[in-house]
């Protein structure tokens, strides 16, 4: 039996408005093994804990209770408190008498009771609580991106800077993302080749920064600090260390049909190839795809124009093992498929376009040199018909499209609709929409200009039909201001595609144990206090993976990332969380269903050497617990029949207690 | 009458004696009378030739006894498995219970074993029992020699048979059967079709003839922990033997919980009970609920499947739902 001491807090008249304290101090006086009782107007004062520091001295107290608020608000302040006075910190328990009860209730007579019974759980635990001891682990000092975009580049730039080695995995065969391929960006218009080809070369060229591109994350094992991850490196048939990014090969290759999915197949690339001049590592990848050579045997035309000797036909995928400290995944985002809304024809006519590829068309390393030109035959457009909210705020039943805004759209159409008019002051150009949503700096000015300056004709309300009639789209839509159907007759139409997370997500998320929105967007670890921390420790999110982003935005989450990642790498050991699972070896049976069910992946099974009572060995396979990875969600306690599985510090004897306390 | 006749069992056991194959073999072992058989182990195929019977009385699932003969012996243990014994088998090694290449399995076909209780209810002094063409012959002190059809004297296991197919074995002797559509949910439904009050009486009155004598627990294949929860003072729900009423249900109950989805629905707990309570209708209860929320689950149909309440998948019904779902057929 413990020595345990009471504290019941007033909390001014938070919990005293509604609480008699002084009536469930005094029964809690009469509960088992409690020796003090006491009540105080604040409890987490310094007055507040100077007492109970002195009452510990005094009393000898081997456990205390702090009837109070919510564990979530002061279990830290009191686990120190006790700390102080030279208690096991895990001898503190909280019974929350405030969001629990005195917040609940009205009435003064149920307040007290509620409280008494809540307070006589906590003096049941304590008198089960063993001191509690948290583990230390060490930290690797590296960091993993998984994602090459301007979020990854940023996180990654940012974590060189303080002083640790950093590795962007990125799948395609150059980093830059979906920043590469727009043309300006909103609201200062300035290029985003510009802005973004910088920061690609420091990051190509920073010594703490390697770059595994044309690479894939295919295993992820370990916990915070300690993160075992198997890197995919896909054979690109180039030696890129000897590649000098020259180009020829590019253009003697006689493979001249291959749709280049950078220009989102508006235009042709070769079979070996280079995203884009800027392109970083500036490195040939061919296309196994499409090579001749690598098909049929018969062409071996870049191997013979290469002077530098960087072709290898016989290359082979190879796998890498790192270790790393910290993982930031920013695996970024896509334009969702058009196949749906086939009521815009999108796949009946090539003038009905998404907003990146309108990007690509207005973008002077685009297919047609930054002219707008129509895809079907190159005519220029006098008619451009722009539509918001394509697959965007779609209702929950409708299974077309995404329930979220994209967030982006509103922007880079009133982006293009500018700069369409800016260019070519005689076209004439719509935009329908649902609601034009502009919260950001200087983004409502940037709108308004599109209205007021260049003469957009906004028109609120949704298009329902785009057919194609000879060489024109005609458009049917609502406008809602006016109450009228309108039929325009244009020359191209642009629908603001919604965006989803990359398809790369999910099986990410399923080897680093990260959680998942519905939407397969990852969820951090508090919507508002901890967004860029996923809820495993040791994972972090950058960009748009996280939820849909404009690139100020994710730049500053890049950044917030970047900043956890270095606080973590900065410290050489890791506390854990001492409140973990624990597998009783002489009970457990080893069936694993703790291991099957445990979402951390934290349970392993061993095969140990147990001396029997009869002096024989026997070979048992029992649980293992790595406590650095349990976060003590305590699914295994649950699972394990036998009851060998427990909680540390909410043990099934504790919680069963706490049962009988208030049921008695 | 069975299928396969002792001789072919005992030759074939004999041949994997001798050709060192196995070093003992778990059988079952003539008691005092015909019906009475037991569960046993045996080292050489002398002591099979003497003590082995196979009749209709051989109802005992040997798969359990595999994880303590496993760990005895170098070789591998012959194990004799009717249909319903291989489900059990199956559960085991997914929870890895034992060894698979420490065994040699091999899958015997079943007619449905008949029930002491309804022998004994049916004839005083019953002297011996033999399988007859078309049935049972029973020899009795009083009423002379009977032959009853043998569908008189199965248990509503056999009656409601799930399955004559043999999902594990090394060899098979004799024929093998399909999965059955059998009728084992009916008494379920009629339980759920009660009214709480009515249902509580039901099991209060069958309950309270427990006596703890922890036999159902002992025999299940489920129940395999090193260390019972009711045999560890740890646990806080040991207990040696009823202390009122509602303390006999819990013992049923939790037990019933920690075998939920890992239950083949054997039932070996109702054959053994010697107050005759229908145990295996709480375990079937629960089964038929799994069933129900997350899809029909077989434990034990294949090694290494996953009960659905230890699985997660996006399709799964909210745990509210099952609550509502449990209370609703409950």
């Amino acid at each position: 039996m413990q020595r345990i001491g009471v504290f019941v807090c007033h909390c001014g008249t938070n919990i005293a408005g509604t609480v008699d304290v002084k009536a469930v101090a005094a029964a809690l006086k009469n509960e088992p093994g409690v020796v003090f009782s006491t009540d105080y107007q604040y409890m987490c004062s310094q007055a507040g804990q100077d007492m109970i520091k002195e009452a510990i001295a005094e009393h000898h107290l081997g456990g205390i209770v702090i009837c109070s608020c919510s564990p979530r608000m002061h279990e830290a302040t009191f686990r120190k408190t006790a700390a102080a006075a030279g208690l096991n910190p895990y001898m503190v328990e909280i019974a929350n008498i405030r969001e629990q009860c005195s917040w609940v209730h009205k009435d003064m007579a149920v307040g007290t009771e509620k409280a008494i019974i809540l307070g006589k759980a906590a003096v049941a635990k304590v008198n089960l609580n063993t001191p509690l001891t948290p583990g230390q682990s060490p930290v690797t000092k590296r960091a993993l991106v998984i994602g090459g975009g301007i979020a990854g580049i940023q996180t990654a730039l940012d974590i060189a800077e303080a002083g640790f080695p950093v590795d962007i995995v990125e799948t395609k065969p150059t980093i830059g993302g979906k920043m590469a391929q727009l043309d300006k960006t909103f609201p200062t218009l300035d290029c985003a080749a510009c802005i973004l080809t910088p920061k690609m070369v420091d990051a190509g060229q920073h010594e703490n920064i390697r770059i595994f591109s044309y690479s894939e994350v295919t295993a992820v094992k370990g916990f915070v600090g300690n993160f075992d991850v198997t890197i995919k490196r896909k054979a690109r048939y180039v030696k890129e260390d000897v590649c000098t990014g020259c180009g020829l090969c590019t253009e003697k290759c006689p493979q001249k049909k291959v749709p280049n999915e950078f220009n989102l197949g508006m235009d042709n690339r070769r079979a070996i190839y280079i995203p884009f001049a800027q392109a970083v590592p500036k490195v040939a990848t061919i296309d196994p795809d499409y090579c001749m050579m690598l098909k049929s045997g018969k062409c071996g035309v870049c191997s013979k124009v290469c002077t530098a000797g960087a072709i290898d036909y016989k290359a082979k995928d190879e796998y890498i093992e790192e270790k790393y400290g910290a993982i930031v995944v920013a695996t970024g985002f896509n334009p969702i498929s058009m196949e749906k809304f086939d009521e815009y024809a999108y796949s009946q006519s090539k003038d009905v376009i998404t907003s990146l590829e309108f990007e690509r068309l207005t973008n002077a390393a685009g297919p047609t040199q930054g002219k707008l030109l129509r895809p079907s035959d190159g005519e220029h457009p006098h008619t451009i018909v722009f539509v918001q909210c394509v697959g965007s705020r779609c209702e929950a039943c409708s299974e077309k499209g995404k329930e979220y805004c994209s967030k982006i759209c509103c922007m880079y159409t009133a982006k293009h609709a500018m700069l369409t008019r800016d260019k070519y002051p005689d076209t004439d150009v719509y935009v329908f929409y649902i609601d034009v949503r502009t919260p950001g700096k200087n983004f409502d000015e940037f709108y308004r200009r599109a209205v007021e300056e260049y003469g957009v004709h906004y028109i609120k309300g949704m298009v329902g039909k785009v057919s194609p009639e000879g060489k024109k789209l005609h458009v049917q839509a609502s406008d809602l201001l006016a109450g009228k159907q309108l039929h325009i007759d244009a020359d191209l139409v642009v629908l603001a595609a919604a965006i989803e997370p990359d398809r790369s997500a999910r099986p990410l998320a399923t080897m680093l144990t990260a959680s998942m929105d519905t939407n397969d967007f990852f969820t951090e670890a508090h919507p508002k206090l901890r967004p860029v921390e996923s809820p495993t420790a040791g994972v972090f999110l950058s960009g748009a993976c996280q939820g849909p982003k404009d690139i100020p935005e994710t730049v500053s989450q890049a950044g917030a990332a970047a900043a956890k990642v270095i606080g973590l790498l900065c410290k050489d050991h890791l506390t854990g969380n001492p409140c973990v699972a624990h597998a009783d070896e002489m009970m457990c049976n080893g069936c694993s269903t703790c291991e099957r069910v445990c979402p951390y992946g934290a349970i392993t099974y061993v095969e140990k050497e147990f001396r029997m009572p009869d002096r024989t060995t026997k070979l048992r396979r029992v649980a293992s617990v790595n406590e650095a990875v349990c976060q003590g969600c305590g699914a295994c306690t649950v699972a394990c029949m036998s009851g060998a599985m427990d909680l540390r510090g909410f043990m099934n004897r504790q919680i069963q207690a706490e049962v009988d306390a208030i049921c008695k | 009458m069975q299928e396969i006749t002792r001789e072919a069992l005992l030759s074939r056991a004999a041949e994997l004696f001798r050709d060192g194959t196995v070093d003992r073999a778990l059988g079952w072992r003539a008691g005092e009378f015909d019906y009475d058989v037991t569960p046993g182990v045996f080292t050489s195929a002398e002591e099979l030739e003497n003590g082995f019977v196979w009749n209709d009385f051989c109802g005992a699932n040997f798969s359990k006894y595999l994880i303590r003969e496993t760990g005895l012996t170098e070789k591998k243990v012959l194990v004799f498995l009717k249909p319903c014994d291989t489900y059990s088998f199956n559960q085991l090694l997914t929870e890895h219970r034992f060894a698979r290449d420490k065994v040699y399995a091999v899958g015997v076909p079943c007619a449905g074993m008949a029930d002491v209780k309804l022998l004994r209810d049916r004839f005083d002094g019953v002297t011996s029992v033999e399988g007859a063409e078309g049935g049972v012959l029973v020899h009795t002190l009083y009423d002379g020699d009977v032959t009853l059809p043998q569908a008189e004297l199965l248990p509503d296991r056999c009656r409601n048979c799930k399955s004559k197919k043999h999902v594990a074995y090394d060899e098979l002797l004799g024929s093998d059967g399909e999965v059955l559509d059998s009728h084992r949910f009916d008494e379920v439904e009629q339980l759920e079709r009660m009214t709480p009050d009515e249902r509580f009486a039901f099991w209060q009155n069958e309950l309270s003839r427990c006596i703890r004598c922890n036999a159902c627990r002992d025999v299940c294949p489920a129940c395999t922990c090193e260390k019972c929860v009711f045999d560890n003072p740890a646990s806080g729900a040991a207990n040696k033997a009823p202390s009122s009423s509602f303390e006999e249900q819990m013992f049923h109950i939790i037990r019933a919980f920690h075998v939920a989805g890992r239950c083949t629905d054997c039932g070996e707990c109702s054959r053994v009970c010697p107050q005759h309570i229908p145990l295996h209708l709480l375990n079937r209860k629960f089964i038929r609920d799994i069933d129900r929320f997350y899809g029909e689950y077989q434990a034990g149909a294949e090694v290494g499947s996953r009960a659905p309440i230890v699985d997660y998948t996006e399709g799964d019904i909210e745990p509210g739902e099952a609550v509502e779902g449990g209370a609703r057929h409950a």
